[in-house]
C-alpha cells in the first residue's frame, strides 16, 4: 500500500512537469495550430544557458527569473523567423521545420556541451518530507514544482479568462480574420502565445534537470510525455493540460514503479492510444462540427 | 530537344527503367568502384527502400511518421530472429521481416486513422522511443545491448562478399521501387491521393477512407522493415543502438530534402544520409573544429537544412531538379505545375 501511495505521489510530482510542457504545447496550438516539436529542445537549451550562468556565480533565483525572460523571447522568436513564413501552407511544413530546429539545438547543445550528462542543482532539497514518523516520496522540491506549475496554470487562466489582452488572444486564435478587421494585432498575439509557451517550456526545463540526467537530449521522452498530456487533455484548455499531465503522470508512474522503468514509454503509448479510440477529441475539448 | 518515347505501359516503362539502373549499377560496382564504394552503394539503395516507404506514405497519403526507424528494428530484430531459431530460407526471412513490420503498421496505424498531421506524428514519434526499452527488457531473447548477430548469404564462387550484399541490397531496392512506383499509378495510389486531399470527399465517392489510411502505413512499414533487414545485412547484427529516434528524424528530414511524394528524389535523399556525415567530417577536419564539435556537426547541418528547405524550398531537391529540367527544355507551358508541386509537403507527383 505504501508502494502504492508513493508511486502516486512520484506521479503527481512528475505529472506537474508533463503538465507545464503540454501547458505551452496547448498555448502554441491555440494560437497556430501547430505542435511544437522543438519545445522540449527550447527548454533544454535555455536549462544550459542557465548552468552556464550558475556556473558564473549568478544567484539560483535571479538565474530563474533571467532563464524564463529566456524563454519568453525565444520562443516569440521562434514564431516570427520560424513560423510565419509558414503561415496558410501545408500543415505538415511547420511539423518538420519544429523538428529541425529541435535536431539543431540538440546539435549545437551536444558540440559545445558535450554529450555526458551533468548534475543540476535544485532549488529544495530532494529528500523525502516526513509526515509523522514516515518519510514520503514527496520532497521539498517536489513541492515546489507543485506550485510553481500550479502558479503558471493560474497565471495562464487569469491571463485568459480575465484580461483584454487574453480576450483578444483567444479571439485572434478563434477567428484571426475577424478579430484582425475589428482591429486586433493578430500576428502580435500569435507571437505572444509562442512567447508565454517558450516561458512553460523553460520552466519545465529547469524542473526536470535536477532529477533526470541532464545532457541535450534529457527533455526528448518529457516532450512525448508532455504531447500525451496535452491530447489527453484535448490540446484546448489549460486545465486540460493540468489534468491530461496528471493523468500522465500517475500512468507512468504506476507502470515504471509495477512492471519496470523500461515500459513507461510503451505504458504512454498504450495511454495515447486508447486516449485517442475513445475520445479523439480529448477529454476536455467540446465535439466540434466539421465543415464539407 | 527531341522528345524522348517512353512506353505508354507504366509496368513495363518502370521496368526498362529499374533493369538499366541495374545494369549500370552492375558495371559499376564491378568494375570501377571500390569495395568500400561498393558497401556505400549497397547501404544508400538500403536507405532508399525505406525512404520509398516513407515517401508513399507522406506525399501520396499526407501522414507524417516519426516512428520509421522503430518499423526498421522490427524488420531486422525479425529477420535475426528468424536467423538465429530457423532455417528459413535468406528471401522468407526478408520478406518476414517486411511482413512483421507492416503487421505493426497496422497496430500503429489504426489509431492513427483518427489522428491528423501532427497528432500522428507525436504517436509515431513515442512508438520510436517506446520500442527500444523493450528490446532490453528480455536480453535472453533479443540479446540486450550486444544485440543479435546476422549471417548475411555466402557470396557463390569468387564474388567479393561486399559486392555480392550490396548487389543483394541494390536489387531489393530496384524492386521495391518498381512495386511502389506501380502502386502510385494503380487503384491504391489514386485512392491514396484522394484521402490526402480531401477525406470527406473520398468517402463520399465511396472509398472506405481508414481502410485506405491503414493500408498505406501498412506498406510504408513493410518498406521500413525490408530496409531494417538490410540494414543488419550490412552490420552483420541488429541492437537497440542501431534504430534510435534520431534515424527516425534524419528519415523524415531526408525524404523532405530529396523531394516529398517523389521516388527519384529518395535517391538523393539515401545519397545524403550516407554522404552527408562523412562530407561534414571532413568539413570539420578542414576548419579544425575538434571532435566535439565534429560528432555533432552533421546532425546541425542536416536540421538547418531541413528547416531552409522547408521555408525556402519545399520541393526539394527532386522539385529544384524539375524546374530547372522544364526550364532547360523551355515547357514554359507546364510551369504552372511545377509551381504547383513547390507548394508544399503535400504533393503527390510520381517522378
Amino acid at each position: 500500500m505504501s508502494l502504492f501511495f508513493n508511486y502516486t505521489l512520484n506521479g503527481v510530482a512528475n505529472g506537474m512537469i508533463f503538465a507545464a510542457l503540454a501547458l505551452s504545447l496547448v498555448l502554441i496550438f491555440r494560437a497556430t495550430r501547430i505542435i511544437n516539436f522543438a519545445q522540449g529542445a527550447m527548454g533544454m537549451m535555455t536549462t544550459f544557458i542557465a548552468s552556464s550562468l550558475l556556473n558564473r556565480g549568478l544567484g539560483y533565483w535571479w538565474m530563474f527569473v533571467l532563464i524564463l525572460v529566456m524563454g519568453f523571447v525565444f520562443g516569440g522568436v521562434v514564431e516570427r523567423v520560424l513560423i510565419r513564413p509558414l503561415q496558410g501552407k501545408s500543415e505538415l511544413n511547420p511539423v518538420i521545420v519544429t523538428i529541425g530546429l529541435l535536431v539543431v539545438l540538440e546539435g549545437i547543445a551536444g558540440a559545445i556541451y558535450g554529450n555526458a550528462s551533468r548534475g543540476f542543482p535544485a532549488a529544495f532539497s530532494q529528500s523525502g518530507l516526513t509526515v509523522g514518523k514516515t518519510k514520503i516520496a514527496f520532497s521539498h522540491f517536489d513541492v515546489f514544482i507543485l506550485v510553481s506549475v500550479l502558479m503558471l496554470m493560474v497565471a495562464t487562466l487569469v491571463l485568459f479568462r480575465a484580461t483584454s489582452l487574453g480576450l483578444r488572444m483567444r479571439a485572434s486564435a478563434f477567428a484571426g480574420e475577424i478579430a484582425r478587421l475589428l482591429g486586433v494585432r493578430v500576428g502580435l498575439l500569435l507571437t505572444l502565445g509562442w512567447a508565454l509557451a517558450g516561458v512553460a517550456g523553460s520552466l519545465a526545463g529547469l524542473l526536470v534537470a535536477p532529477t533526470s540526467s541532464f545532457g541535450p537530449y534529457y527533455m526528448d521522452l518529457y516532450l512525448v510525455y508532455g504531447f500525451t498530456a496535452a491530447v489527453i487533455g484535448g490540446l484546448e484548455s489549460p486545465v486540460g493540460a493540468l489534468i491530461g499531465g496528471l493523468i500522465t503522470g500517475m500512468s507512468i508512474s504506476y507502470v515504471g514503479g509495477y512492471l519496470g522503468t523500461g515500459f513507461e514509454p510503451m505504458g504512454a503509448l498504450a495511454l495515447l492510444i486508447v486516449a485517442l479510440m475513445s475520445r479523439p477529441e480529448g477529454l476536455f475539448s467540446r465535439p466540434q462540427a466539421r465543415r464539407v | 530537344m527531341p522528345h524522348i518515347k517512353l512506353p505508354s505501359q507504366p509496368l513495363i516503362r518502370h521496368l526498362g527503367v529499374a533493369v538499366l539502373a541495374g545494369v549500370v549499377l552492375y558495371f559499376l560496382t564491378n568494375n570501377v568502384f571500390s569495395t568500400y564504394d561498393d558497401s556505400q552503394v549497397g547501404e544508400i539503395a538500403t536507405y532508399v527502400v525505406v525512404l520509398a516507404g516513407l515517401s508513399l506514405l507522406t506525399g501520396l497519403n499526407g501522414q507524417i511518421s516519426l516512428g520509421h526507424g522503430g518499423f526498421m528494428a522490427v524488420g531486422g530484430y525479425t529477420m535475426a530472429l528468424l536467423m538465429n531459431h530457423t532455417q528459413a530460407n535468406f528471401l522468407l526471412e526478408l520478406l518476414a521481416a517486411a511482413g512483421m513490420a507492416a503487421l505493426m503498421g497496422v497496430v500503429i496505424g489504426l489509431p492513427a486513422t483518427r489522428l491528423k498531421g501532427p497528432y500522428l506524428a507525436g504517436m509515431t514519434l513515442l512508438f520510436a522511443l517506446a520500442l527500444p526499452p523493450i528490446a532490453d527488457k528480455w536480453p535472453a531473447t533479443f540479446g540486450g545491448d550486444q544485440g543479435l548477430a546476422v549471417n548475411a548469404p555466402t557470396a557463390p564462387g569468387s564474388v567479393n562478399p561486399e559486392e555480392w550484399l550490396a548487389w543483394i541490397q541494390i536489387l531489393a531496392a530496384l524492386i521495391v521501387l518498381v512495386l511502389v512506383a506501380n502502386l502510385i499509378r494503380s487503384r491504391f495510389g489514386r485512392a491514396f491521393r484522394a484521402v490526402r486531399d480531401d477525406e470527406i470527399a473520398t468517402s463520399l465517392a465511396g472509398i472506405h477512407v481508414a481502410r485506405t489510411k491503414v493500408t498505406a502505413f501498412a506498406i510504408s512499414a513493410a518498406c521500413a522493415g525490408l530496409g531494417g533487414a538490410l540494414f543488419g545485412l550490412s552490420s552483420f547484427a541488429v541492437n537497440t543502438g542501431d534504430f534510435p529516434v534520431t534515424l527516425s528524424i534524419r528519415l523524415l528530414a531526408a525524404m523532405v530534402l530529396g523531394g516529398t511524394g517523389t521516388l527519384t528524389g529518395m535517391i538523393w535523399g539515401g545519397i545524403l544520409l550516407v554522404y552527408l556525415p562523412q562530407w561534414s567530417t571532413s568539413l570539420s577536419g578542414h576548419f579544425n573544429l575538434g571532435s566535439g564539435v565534429s560528432a555533432y556537426l552533421s546532425t546541425i547541418i542536416f536540421g538547418a537544412v531541413l528547416i531552409v528547405a522547408m521555408i525556402a524550398a519545399p520541393a526539394g531537391i527532386q522539385g529544384g531538379l524539375r524546374w530547372v529540367w522544364l526550364h532547360l527544355v523551355g515547357r514554359v507551358s507546364t510551369l504552372g505545375r511545377g509551381r504547383q508541386v513547390a507548394k508544399g509537403v503535400s504533393q503527390g507527383s510520381t517522378s
